[in-house]
Parts: C-alpha cells; structure tokens; sequence
C-alpha cells in the first residue's frame, strides 16, 4: 500500500472520530431499560428462540449498540424497532404483529379455550342431568319371583 | 347424534395434523428478506489491510457482496473457491466481488484470505452495521446487485458455480442503466 493511501485512511479515521465526538456531546443520555425492552422484543438472529436482550451472541451485542447509538441519537424505540423490521422483516419481533395470518397465533388460544368450556359445560350438565331425568325401569317381579324371595329371607333368619 | 361425535373428534385432529405436515416441511432458515429488490443499503469499510473499501464506487457494476467468517466451517470454506474463481472469471465483464467479513478476528481472516489465495476486495464490519443493514441473520449470505445498485437475489449458504453463474448472466444481460 502506498504512503498516500495511508495518510488518507488516516485522515478519514480521524474525521470519523472527530465526527463521531461531536455527535457525542449533543447526543442524549441512553437508559439502559430501555435499550433492554427494544432488545427483549427483538429476536437474536445467530441463535434459537433467544431475544436480543438475553443472548451473550456477538452479534446481539452488536444489535445492542446499535439500539443504544440510535437511542443517543434521538430515535424513538418504535422508529429503531421499525429499523430492524425494515431489514429482517417481521421475523425479527418475538410476539408477531396481529394481523393478517398472525391473527391465527393470537386467535386460536382463545377459540381452544372457549371451546373447551363449552365442551366442559355440556358434558358437566348432561353428567348431572342424567340420573335425575333417566331412571332405571323398575325390575318386572312376577307372584312367583316374589314368593321365592319370601321364603328366602324366611330360612336366612 | 352419538355417531356424529365419535367422528368429531378424529376429525378435529385433521386440521392440527395438516399445520404440523406443513410446519414440518417450511425449513426454518429460508426467511424472506425484505430487502430483494431494494437498493442495496451503502457501506464504506476497511479492508483487513486498512484502506477504504466502498460500495458506492462499483456503481453501474453487478455486485456480489458476500458476507463470511473464519470460522464459518465448512461452507464458507466451499464457496471461498468458488467465488475466487467466478470473480477472476467475470471481473473483465463488469462485474465486482466484494467480501464482507463478520464477527471475525483479523488475524484468522487474514490467514483465511490468504490460505485461499483470495484476490477480491475483503472489508470488515467491525460493528456490525453493515450485517444489519443487510439484514444477515448467519454466513455465509450472498446478494447479487445489479447494475442499477439494487439487490436482486439473497443466497443463504454456499455459493454454487451454478448459482454464481446463472443469476451473474442473468444481472449482466440486463440492459445498463442510463
């Protein structure tokens, strides 16, 4: 690499940290909570079901500074949010958006629940129901039937 | 009465079955991305030798920018070729391979590009913003740019000879832009 080259990478770095300090001083303080409640909504992309708050991944640490350097600069956590979704689609947010064929994830709990009551409800009622409304035909006893249980119970005492 | 619940039942598993077939057979790791047909976001990085190497400047060109990592074994390691070969091939007609090397030590990518003789421009994205931007959720990931600087293709994986090959001519016989 030539000299040249080297002293304009050297004045490039440095108008960057010159760049980068001045934005500094105007920029606003970052809470750490909230940097933590953008990150938990946002899924680590190098791992499994991790959110970027939760993982030790490099990459979320990464995703971490870039939450915490838009913070200083002003955003809000649904324009940085919105950053993130711009790139990665909606598969980057833990809790799909409720919409669409979403609406399906957020629906069907429900739907499984009431449909378990109701069930529940049917089969309680009829459980009850049954004995009181249905009662066992009384057994036929016939004159001789009657006779024989007679003498039984007579020799038994 | 009695004969239409036995049937219930079995019947309301079809349902559940059919989205388990189907979640079964979607891999987890093909996810849209956004960005194809966007313009490809700009970046300007370093090269692991320190000069500046930009996107900007191969505007009007199709762009391969691949994004890789020493320790990506073993795809990175089959495609590191493939992209080397393609690039030599390709470089007179317009076309630019750039190396975007992710969450990585100098010292192992160095020994990466040199062990494979690697001759296009590498940058590294330190912070990883240019990842981001790019929405890249593993390496190796591969977008191919066409001459009016838009992403047109996102190739999650190893790069084939036959993927390089036939989305490039299809990029490159496209008409150049005004």
């Amino acid at each position: 690499m030539s000299r040249i080259t080297v002293i304009v990478v050297a004045v490039l770095v440095l108008l960057g940290s010159a760049g980068r300090a001045a934005t500094a001083q105007n920029a606003k303080p970052v809470n750490e909570q909230t940097v933590y409640d953008i990150a938990a909504h946002l899924r680590c992309v190098v791992c499994q079901s991790l959110s970027v708050a939760d993982s030790p991944s490099e990459m979320a640490g990464q995703m971490r500074a870039i939450i915490r350097e838009r913070l200083a600069a002003g955003e809000s956590p649904a324009d940085i949010q919105r950053y993130f979704v711009d790139r990665y689609g909606d598969w980057i947010l833990l809790a799909p958006p409720r919409r669409g064929f979403n609406l399906l994830v957020w629906l069907l709990p429900l739907v499984a629940v009431v449909v378990g009551l109701v069930a529940t409800a049917a089969l309680v009622w009829r459980w009850t129901h049954r004995s009181r409304g249905v009662r066992p035909p009384p057994v036929a006893v016939d004159a001789a039937m009657s006779e024989r249980i007679r003498r039984e119970l007579e020799r038994g005492s | 009465m009695k004969r239409l619940w036995r049937w219930l039942i079995p019947l309301a598993a079809v349902p559940v079955l059919a989205l388990l077939a189907y979640g079964f057979r979607v891999s987890p790791r093909d996810i849209p991305s956004p960005l194809v047909g966007r313009p490809a976001p700009a970046f300007t990085l370093a090269t692991l030798e320190g000069a500046p190497l930009g996107l900007e400047t191969h505007r009007g060109k199709v762009v391969v920018v691949n994004f890789w990592a020493s320790w990506c074994y073993p795809a990175c390691y089959e495609e590191a070729p493939v992209l080397e070969r393609n690039w030599r091939d390709y470089r007179e007609r317009g076309v630019v391979v750039l190396g975007v090397d992710i969450q990585d030590k100098r010292e192992a990518a160095q020994k990466f590009v040199g062990d494979f003789g690697l001759t296009f421009p590498v940058g590294q994205d330190l912070k990883g913003t240019v990842s981001v931007d790019y929405g890249v959720y593993g390496v190796p990931e591969t977008f191919f740019l066409d001459r009016q600087g838009r992403i047109r293709v996102k190739h999650v994986g190893a790069v084939t000879d036959d993927v390089f090959r036939t989305t490039v001519d299809r990029l490159l016989a496209e008409a150049a832009p005004q």
